[in-house]
């Protein structure tokens, strides 16, 4: 028995004036799962996830997160339902503190963050999750270094902390290794594997060793449609896919 | 940190005990400094620490004033002199913020801008209000066995207001809440996508901004016994604009260094020469120019303070 998905999108279109970015994109993400997006540039991958999260308002379509509907809803309802993400562009708060940085992100659920009067300090709860965060993208040692100071693979994974630091059940990554040296990839794939197993993960990749190594289901979008989806071994398999590539290429 | 404590205490008790030493002059002079220090204090939370440049805030000031000076002429107690006004000003930071906050930047400043200059067209032409002339002969709060119309027991209570009110904005920057202003002025799509309803940290910040130039402006009215359509001018902000970078932007100490620097400037050139503007002109440039980080932030550079 396959459990219901946690995210179901169903016939999803969004058109900038003559141009499909979305073209009718169907997709469920089973729960626990990590699911990849791929595709060619230009296919609708980031598209996808500023509709999913409310940057975009879609054209037409339905996207239902968690049993609920939460198509069109402003960014931040959305995130407080528990959809979080990364930027494809490095998206922090540069002059802030890496630990505030997490703190901002772990308290953005609401709880403590109304108080006029309060003390930063005396939210334990924000900043102890602040600090496991840290530790899950290795960035423990840096917490009091400015975001904006740190190394441009040091800001990815801060990137991906800050999109974790929420306790999201369904975190959005795009494209966490845009830009890295190959080093900083691997390190970032084997952060990416290390995080917990009930936080499901969906990704826009273009490395594909990292998909291979992390992706258990590959969905491949193409000129904003659905091409294929299955196992990445599958995908892989499907000559449409290489078209697809190579024709882009 | 205990020595900062010091420092602030004793410059309390100095401003305090400044009546004691001074002429009438320099002691109108210091009073000045310190309405217009919590004033320009009250944009820099909202400059300064939630990024929204406001060229509106002289309608608080304004309603602050105005709705004293009504309400003094009544009764002079607590309620007219402090509630009321702060209260109203308050209300119209809702009403003004609510419209507002839905633009940012330079659409921003022209929608505050447009606000602060419909209240002026009002207040310049109902007659209730006094019209151009504005309201005239507003006693001082009479209260809680105060009686400001006694210069001393008004320089108190004044230092005892302006420092509270100074460290309610304090205790506000370091909140939690003022970090997320922080987190709104530094990336605030960023902060949405994170879950924040930036729109009501946005609005909570300008109605505590509004609601302290509310109180600024009804101390003011009753420094001076008056108050006319000129407060709401957009001058009044400009003023406090220019106070807040002289001073340093999101320093909030930096106001009323800025406060004091450019008052006194004002009133020392302006005892040589009429074209003072021409010269503070020019001193501002000056200062944007070299010390962009304003006087606080020259001083950290040299001195090495710390915020």
């Amino acid at each position: 028995m396959t459990p219901p998905p946690l995210l179901a999108i169903t016939a999803l279109t969004r058109t900038f004036g003559a141009l499909s970015a979305l073209a009718g994109v169907s997709l469920s993400v089973t729960p626990r799962t990590r699911h990849a997006i791929i595709g060619p540039n230009g296919a609708g991958k980031t598209t996808l996830f500023n509709v999913i999260t409310g940057q975009l308002a879609p054209s037409s379509g339905r996207i239902v997160f968690d049993g609920l509907p939460v198509t069109g809803l402003p960014p931040h309802t959305v995130a407080r339902r528990g959809i979080s993400r990364s930027f494809q562009r490095t998206n922090l708060f540069p002059k802030l503190s890496v630990l505030e940085n997490l703190r901002l992100a772990a308290g953005a659920d609401g709880r403590g963050s109304w108080s006029v009067f309060g003390r930063v300090d005396r939210l334990r709860a924000p900043l102890e999750r602040a600090a496991e965060t840290a530790d899950a993208v290795g960035l423990e040692a840096r917490l009091a270094m400015p975001a904006g100071a740190l190394s441009y693979g040091e800001q990815r994974q801060l990137e991906v902390g800050v999109a974790l630091a929420t306790r999201p059940k369904l975190l959005l990554l795009d494209e966490p290794t845009a830009g890295m040296s190959p080093e900083e990839t691997q390190r970032m794939t084997r952060m990416l594997e290390g995080l917990p197993r009930e936080v499901t993960l969906l990704i826009i990749e273009h490395d594909m060793d990292v998909v291979g190594s992390l992706a258990e289901r590959v969905t491949v979008l193409h000129y904003g449609e659905v091409l294929t989806e299955g196992t990445f071994d599958h995908v892989k398999q499907d000559p449409r896919v290489y078209e697809v590539y190579l024709g882009s290429a | 940190m205990i020595a900062r404590g010091v420092v602030i205490a004793a410059l309390i008790v100095g401003v305090a005990v400044f009546p004691a030493f001074a002429g009438k002059y320099p002691v109108k002079l210091l009073q000045e400094i310190l309405i217009w220090g919590i004033f320009a204090m009250s944009l820099d939370l909202l400059m300064g620490y939630a990024g929204m440049v406001s060229l509106g805030h002289s309608a608080f000031f304004g309603v602050g004033g105005y709705v004293a000076a009504l309400a003094l002429l009544k009764s002079p107690g607590v309620v007219s002199g402090l509630l009321l006004p702060a209260a109203a000003a308050a209300l119209a930071a809702l009403v003004i913020g609510f419209f507002s906050i839905r633009v940012s930047g330079v659409y921003f400043i022209m929608l505050t801008l447009a606000f602060s200059q419909m209240f002026y067209a009002v207040t310049f032409q109902v007659a209730w209000l006094g019209a151009e002339d504005g309201i005239v002969g507003v006693p001082r709060l009479a209260a809680l066995g105060l009686d400001t119309a006694q210069p001393l027991q008004f320089h108190f209570s004044l230092v005892a207001l302006v420092a509270v009110g100074a460290l309610v904005l304090w205790r506000i920057v370091r909140s939690p809440f003022g970090h997320v202003l922080r987190g709104i002025h530094e990336n605030e799509p960023r902060m949405e996508a994170l879950g924040y309803a930036v729109n009501r940290y946005k609005l909570l910040a300008f109605v505590i901004a509004g609601t302290v130039a509310g109180v600024a402006g009804s101390l003011y009215t009753q420094l001076v016994g008056s108050i006319t359509p000129d407060a709401f001018l957009w001058t009044t902000s400009g003023e406090a604009l220019l106070m807040v970078i002289i001073g340093g932007t999101s320093t909030l100490a930096g106001s009323m260094l800025g406060a004091a620097a450019f008052i006194l400037l004002q009133s020392l050139v302006s005892s040589y020469t009429e074209r003072w503007m021409l010269i503070l002109g020019l001193t501002f440039i000056l200062l944007v120019l070299f010390a962009p980080g304003g006087v606080v932030g020259a001083l950290r550079g040299r001195v090495g303070i710390r915020s």
